[in-house]
């Protein structure tokens, strides 16, 4: 197909042509084209549907702020929905197709809803759809729902990939338009570190697509010589393809750099980079956007910004049509149509409503003074447009200027407000601007590009001055202080016809008048009942017309009735490059036991325990399911000896002179008397008062104890401490270290576990029963000399001890104790026979200990001291956490052995109806106990030491059960403890 | 006027010239029966049900901005009753019940959509306390289900099965839990209150208490002083601040939760689904955007804004579970100002003023119990005596150890 | 946001964890006739001033510092950074 919208000049390369795809339809363009600009050229105006009405949308920017060409961008796994045509880089073999319609592009079904608009009004739905009731989630939503949105996604995982970077600099230069050039120049050529940075691929702003001149030479050139100085200089970071979508705390902003987009293959490079910069200061040099005026059907194909209209011709070599009519209220317009004149376009017509001579003497130009454009004719494009005076003038094209406003979504972004300014009847950067930031050019109003240049160096220098840095600002580039006059003129009273307001979502002058009407009169009410300002382009365009009508309804100035302010980010960014690599098995780092290795190669499942990842059985061959090995796992640490990894227990190394008096403040129990060589359970409330973890804490010396915690709780115990010891007691004589990742440790449990520690530890250390019994600790070497620490503890109930070595033994250490226990059938077990056997001596773990029950209630209130201080004594005493009939931590065995007890399960007494008043408490861990031979739990009930062997009825209804179970003791094996003992 | 079907018709075929004001714009009566501080959805819908259910409408609400400006207009829009403890679930539940009946009670489409909510469930341990908590909603009337991997593959396939850090071993599904349209929850209240006599005074800030001998007598306000009966403090988020103005202390800390949206995009996710091992829950809004968010950014602030780390920690949940949502755009970020309570749980309580009453700290789960927070603050407010669902919802609970801890995570605000 | 460290200097708040207000050093005494009272308030209540606001922040992917910032609630900015040590001994805790 031919470029039959090609003209003269511009910045694209003709020497290589591109061969692109739009609906399936090939056609051709060039390097430095878009795919809006390429379209045009082709003269495929029309590219998309809009949100409510589907009606036949064009390209109507050449920017970000584009609310009409968003596409279906790439294909399979790559599509990606609501992409700005405007902002897509041509490349060969691309592919792109338009999104909203129901059949094709041309004849979209949905259509139908521009012909039932009467009934479609603002905030209609609000109104209707409620009977009968049923109605709403199975008939009219999934209508709504699949009518609305947008672009679809493809379904499939995001086949690429993100990375995330930070960087650093004095000056982070936001735009690389004319004054955001000049603003770096002026810190680069100081010596300042500088970033710039510009969402366009080709810097320079609106320079490249003006027939601006500048310190002699096009402004084009100027850019480009400019842009080669700053990156060729060491202390320049020259970012084109980079969003800054955010200005965040203290000087951080977040920004979108797009690597591959702009190729057809990314060659496994990753497609974004999510950088946060950490600047010193900062420039805003951000430009402005062109905002179009409303009047009837202003929103066909063809009708577009006249500034873009002027990006096309000069940068793109791109025309909308062959007969363009301008439509303008203020100066600026009149230079499209000069530009369109010289590039051999015709301009039937400039519409200027000042009613005024013409700016600038365009020969044989008509020009149409105080007039509007009411109304235009066409249905895929502008067949001809219609003036207030009755004129109708056949175009094929209108470019429609209404007048600029500065781009000061970033000034917002920390709730800093615009302020308005008459002259340029546009809102311009208030006073509280987030910290560091300056702002200059367009953004700041600063709207000819001798005051943008002026006001980038200005700024910069400002900037280098509060930093300390001397500005070498050397004479200005010259240039011109073009016209820029404008009136306040909004939207065609005249008009008859639906005017639009907000493009993309369909709002029009009429859905205004109506809200204000029914009393959504805060400019914020407004836009959540219309939706205007709340599309992909979040009102770019759109805003302030939106608020100008209001205001005029409402007979009040537009900043008395408010300003809307901007949230990041800036521009849309994708959640893929928002999340970089934490995804799939990245999402989290895992952290492995010093055995992983081992227990891999010895037929261990794994389970996730926090960031762990924990062996949680070891299958043997012949092992039908996990419950055979978990049983014989438990089996063998009652009858013989078993080995399991513990590492992953917190560890924290305590010393100092005042190091048990500090942990008699922060355990419940006392520590201080402890001996040393000897270990004792502690358990630690928080403040509130409620259980907050559990472990053992052994004394190796006078001023050196070492704590365990729970997996789940190392890290916050440890922060805890430090807490204490910082903030509560600072003159204790005590230092806290993690020793977690310092030592390997390994639990062996059983009768055996004697027999098989004497074949690994150094003979020279005797751990008989006599010279190291229960809660004994000690230093000893294994296996020849290598140190290592004993502690004879047990969570399983049987004989046992843990063994500590440095970490880096601990693969080495497993495979020692597994051979050197063969003899005994030693088995290493996992995280389940942990469990099972746990639950069968009535230990409590994390499922008990869950933040919400007291010592009271695990039936260890007497050992929360009185006598000496310590953390949580005092609210553990509160009424309700000491109430008599608190529920209390039992045991419970199914009345029928054969049934499968349920954890969660809540407990009602026999004859009591099921409801929450009558909840008496509830199961919390369940295991088959293959020493009892049937299962087992643990749970609280209401007063539940007093009632031993009382029947009570373990309701799920969740799974549909009930089920009889007693109330027994929770230590279900050895209750005397004398195995631990032995 | 009456909202139908026909209406919409009626007023489309004759140039939509019909409508009229939603509601007035009233000038601040010099007293009132009972004076509501807090023009959002609580406040709102605590005067609506006190002019429907205790028929009180010497009534007015006075809002600092404009009506719904709060947290009621910028939250993740989630309904559901899915709570463990006896002080919570039966509220919530009854939440649910009103929600389940508001459009026809309002006469306002507020797009209750219970198009369920799912918590996924990682370990067994999670799964424990997913049962435990399943089945306490059970015996408080609510639904549940619980499904395990291979039925959530059949219709969540886009969920990651297969390559995900925490593996995806079941969930818990609340059927009838779901999303609602939350500034059309706010307006549906204002309408209904205001055509039954209650005066909604926008752009009315108070300014101070006027409290004689430990009586509250009325509100300074920007328009001038309000006499009242009662006064009811409804303005969680900035509790502390307006409380401070009765020289109150609570047991509320000020924190940002941000939100987020995505462009609008085709039917893409049939519920809400939440995932507690990463911090992430989305939802789909009838527009099309995703709507999602995860954690508190966790340090006292007023601000309305957040930063970066929660931003990004966020997007690495939803990337997580669902890497197919990662060619979506986040469109829009906001930050609300929570309540966050010293256990998580809110407060429907007199104070120790006479006269003086205080709705807040709802930390960021607000939104879904707006239509029992207003229920049950009016008849607090009407009876002296409150709603048999919100007996626990105390300031004292903390002197008293009757604490509604729903996560067990001890008196840290940020926490919860 | 970024908080200046005493002892090393600007770091992003990412690094740190933050507890709450840094009334929570001064723990009240466990055997005051009132310390169920007084436990309360430390427990539980809280000034939440919209403005300047003392609290705690601990430096855990760093040098377990916990630090006293002053920092403005509606504003973010952060005037003041201390050793949350020497302000407790400043506040007269000890052992």
């Amino acid at each position: 197909m031919s470029q039959k919208n090609r003209i003269t000049g511009g910045l694209i390369d003709r020497s290589k042509e591109i061969k692109f795809r739009f609906n399936n339809k090939w056609f051709r363009g060039h390097p430095g084209d878009t795919l809006a600009s390429a379209l045009l050229a082709n003269g495929q105006l029309l590219v998309g549907r809009s949100f409510k009405y589907h009606r036949p949308r064009g390209v109507f920017t050449d920017g970000s702020e584009e609310p009409n060409a968003l596409v279906h961008l790439r294909d399979g796994a790559y599509q990606e929905p609501n992409t700005r045509a405007t902002m897509v880089e041509l490349f060969d073999g691309l592919n792109a197709t338009s999104q909203n319609h129901r059949g094709s592009l041309e004849y979209d079904l949905l259509a139908v809803n521009d012909f039932l608009s009467p009934f479609l009004s603002a905030g209609f739905y609000y109104k209707t759809f409620m009977w009968p009731k049923a109605f709403w989630e199975k008939l009219y939503e999934p209508i709504i729902r699949s009518a609305a949105g947008l672009g679809r996604l493809s379904m499939k995982d995001d086949p690429d990939t993100y990375d995330k970077g930070f960087l650093h600099c004095d000056l982070l230069v936001i735009g690389a338009g004319p004054s955001g050039l000049m603003a770096a120049l002026t810190a680069a050529r100081s010596g300042a570190r500088v970033i710039l940075a510009d969402e366009d691929f080709r810097p320079g702003g609106r320079l490249n697509s003006e027939t601006l001149e500048l310190g002699g030479m096009s402004g084009t050139d100027w850019a480009a010589e400019t842009a080669a100085e700053l990156a060729s200089m060491d202390n320049v970071r020259l970012m084109p393809r980079t969003t800054v979508y955010g200005a965040y705390d203290h000087g951080i902003y977040g920004a979108l750099e797009r690597c591959t987009d702009h190729l057809a293959d990314g060659g496994g490079k990753p497609r974004q980079v999510l950088w946060r910069i950490y600047s010193r200061r900062a420039v805003l040099a951000a430009g402005a956007t062109e905002r179009p005026i409303a009047f009837g059907n202003n929103d066909r194909p063809g009708i577009m910004l006249a500034s873009a209209v002027r990006s096309y011709a000069n940068r793109y070599a791109a025309t909308p049509g062959k007969h363009v009519a301008v439509f303008t209220n203020n100066d600026d317009g009149w230079r499209t149509a000069a530009d369109l004149i010289a590039k051999g376009v015709e301009v039937p017509v400039v519409v200027d409503s000042r009613d005024r001579p013409a700016p600038i003497d365009l020969p044989g130009v008509r020009h149409v003074a105080g007039e509007a454009v009411m109304n235009t004719i066409g249905r895929k494009g502008v067949k001809s447009i219609t003036l207030t005076n009755g004129q109708v003038i056949p175009v094929d094209a209108l470019a429609v200027s209404g007048g600029w406003n500065p781009n000061v979504h970033l000034t917002c972004h920390q709730r800093g407000r615009p302020t308005w300014r008459d002259d340029l009847c546009a809102f311009v950067p208030g006073g509280d601007l987030p910290v560091g930031m300056a702002v200059a050019g367009a953004a700041n109003g600063a709207m000819t590009l001798a005051a943008a240049l002026a006001e980038g160096q200005a700024q910069a220098t400002a900037q280098l001055d509060a930093l300390g840095i001397k500005s070498t600002a050397d004479d200005l580039p010259q240039a011109e202080d073009e016209p820029r006059e404008a009136a306040a003129f909004w939207h065609v009273k005249q008009s008859r016809h639906r005017a639009w307001v907000d493009l993309q979502n369909d709002v029009t002058v009429k859905d205004i008048k109506l809200a204000n009407t029914e009393g959504f009169r805060s400019v914020e009410l407004l836009k959540r009942y219309t939706t205007m300002g709340m599309a992909t382009d979040q009102g770019k365009t759109s805003n302030i017309a939106g608020l100008a009508i209001l205001a005029e309804e409402r007979g009040k100035t537009i900043p008395e009735v408010g300003t809307t302010i901007f949230r990041p980010p800036y521009t849309p960014v994708p959640i893929g490059a928002l999340a970089g690599r934490a995804r799939g098995k990245d999402f989290r780092p895992y952290r492995l036991t010093p055995s992983h290795k081992w227990a891999e190669e010895n037929g261990a499942s794994f389970v996730t325990v926090g960031n762990w990842l924990r062996a949680e059985w070891y299958t043997r061959p012949g092992e039908q399911g996990w419950r055979d090995s978990v049983d014989r796992e438990a089996q063998a640490a009652r009858t013989s000896v078993g080995i399991c990894d513990v590492t992953t227990l917190g560890k924290i190394d305590i010393q100092g002179k005042d190091a048990g008096a500090f942990l008699d403040k922060v355990y419940a129990n006392t520590f201080s008397t402890l001996k040393v060589g000897r270990v004792r359970y502690g358990l630690m409330l928080r403040e509130d008062g409620i259980c907050y973890d559990d472990g053992t804490t052994a004394r190796m010396d006078e001023n050196h104890y070492v704590m365990t915690t729970t997996t789940a709780n190392a890290v916050t115990v440890f922060r805890r401490l430090e807490f204490a010891r910082q903030c509560l007691w600072p003159d204790m004589d005590v230092h806290l270290i993690s020793t977690t990742d310092g030592w390997a440790q390994f639990a062996v449990a059983g009768p055996k576990s004697r027999d098989l520690l004497r074949k690994v530890i150094d003979a020279d250390h005797d751990i008989s029963n006599e010279a190291f019994p229960f809660m004994a600790c000690g230093h000893v070497t294994v296996c020849g000399g290598t140190p290592g620490r004993l502690f004879r503890i047990s969570f399983s109930g049987e004989m046992a001890y843990e063994i500590a070595v440095p970490a880096r033994f601990g693969n080495s250490m497993m495979a020692v104790l597994n051979e050197a226990g063969k003899e005994f059938d030693a088995a290493p077990y996992g995280t389940e026979a942990l469990g099972v056997m746990r639950i069968e001596k009535g230990h409590c773990t994390g499922n008990e200990l869950n933040g919400q029950t007291t010592a009271h209630n695990i039936g260890l209130g007497k050992m929360v001291s009185q006598k000496k201080e310590c953390i949580g004594q005092v609210l553990a005493q509160r009424p309700e956490l000491t109430r008599e009939d608190a529920v209390r931590l039992v045991g419970f065995r199914p009345v029928d052995r054969d049934k499968k007890l349920i954890a969660g399960s809540h407990f009602l007494n026999k004859h009591a109806p099921s409801d929450m008043e009558h909840d008496q408490g509830w199961m919390t861990s369940v295991a088959y106990s293959p020493n009892l031979g049937h299962h087992i739990g643990l749970g609280f009930i209401k007063s539940g030491h007093e009632r031993m062997g009382e029947i009570v009825r373990a309701v799920s209804p969740v799974h549909g059960t009930e089920m009889e179970v007693e109330i027994v003791s929770a230590h279900f094996v050895d209750p005397e403890g004398e195995r631990l003992r032995g | 006027m009456r909202y139908s079907g026909f209406k919409v018709l009626w007023e489309g075929l004759t140039g939509n010239k019909g409508w009229a004001r939603v509601w007035r714009e009233p000038e601040p009566k010099a007293e009132y029966d009972i004076v509501i501080i807090g023009g959002g959805g609580h406040g709102l819908s605590t005067a609506y049900y006190l002019a429907k259910e205790f028929g009180l409408t010497k009534v007015a609400v006075l809002e600092k901005g404009w009506l719904g400006s709060g947290n009621i207009g910028r939250n993740t829009t989630i309904i559901r009753s899915n709570y463990l403890l006896p002080g919570n679930e039966p509220f919530y539940e009854f939440s649910m019940k009103l929600w389940e009946n508001l459009e026809q009670d309002t006469n306002y489409n507020s797009m209750v959509s219970q198009r369920s909510i799912l918590n996924l469930i990682h370990t067994d341990g999670q799964r424990d306390a997913f049962v435990r908590r399943a089945n306490a909603m059970f015996l408080a009337g609510a639904d549940a289900e619980l499904v395990d991997a291979a039925q959530l593959k059949k219709e969540l396939p886009f969920l990651d099965y297969d390559n995900a850090r925490f593996p995806i071993k079941g969930g818990l599904f609340q059927r009838r839990g779901g999303t609602a349209r939350h500034d059309a929850v706010a307006w549906g209240y204002a309408r209904g209150a205001d055509s039954r006599g209650v005066d909604i005074i926008q752009n009315c800030e108070v300014t101070g208490f006027q409290i004689e001998n430990g009586r509250c007598l009325g509100v300074e306000t920007s328009r001038g002083p309000i006499r009242a009966k009662k006064v009811a403090m409804c303005v969680a988020g900035s509790s502390g601040r307006v409380a401070a103005m009765a020289g109150m202390r609570l047991p509320i800390e000020s924190h940002v939760l941000q939100a987020f949206v995505s462009e609008g995009l085709k039917p893409t996710l049939p519920g809400v689904i939440t995932f507690g091992a990463g911090h992430f829950y989305v939802s789909q809004s009838d527009k099309g955007g995703l709507v999602f968010g995860g954690d508190i950014d966790g340090y006292n602030t007023y601000a309305q804004r957040g930063n970066l780390p929660v931003v990004e920690d966020v997007c690495e949940g939803g990337m997580a579970i669902m890497p197919m949502i990662g060619r979506a755009r986040l469109l829009r970020s906001w930050g609300g100002v929570m309540d966050m309570s010293m256990d998580g749980s809110p407060f429907i309580d007199k104070t120790h003023i006479d006269g003086l009453y205080f709705n807040g700290g709802w930390c960021y789960g607000g939104f879904k119990a707006t239509p029992a927070s207003g229920f049950c603050y009016a008849h607090l407010l009407a009876r002296d005596e409150p709603h048999p669902t919100a007996t626990q919802m105390r300031l004292d609970r903390f002197m008293t150890g009757n604490l509604i801890d729903e996560k067990g995570m001890g008196n840290q605000p940020n926490l919860h | 946001m970024i908080i200046d460290h005493p002892l090393l200097g600007p770091r992003d708040a990412a690094e740190f964890v933050y507890l709450g207000d840094a009334a929570l050093i001064d723990r009240p005494d466990w055997q005051a006739d009132d310390a169920m009272e007084q436990f309360h308030s430390y427990g539980y209540l809280r000034d939440n001033p919209a403005g300047q606001h003392q609290e705690l922040w601990y430096h855990e992917q760093g040098d377990r510092s916990w630090l006293v910032v002053t920092r403005n609630t509606l504003t973010h900015e952060i005037t003041a950074v201390e050793l949350a040590r020497d302000v407790a001994r400043k506040r007269g805790r000890g052992k």
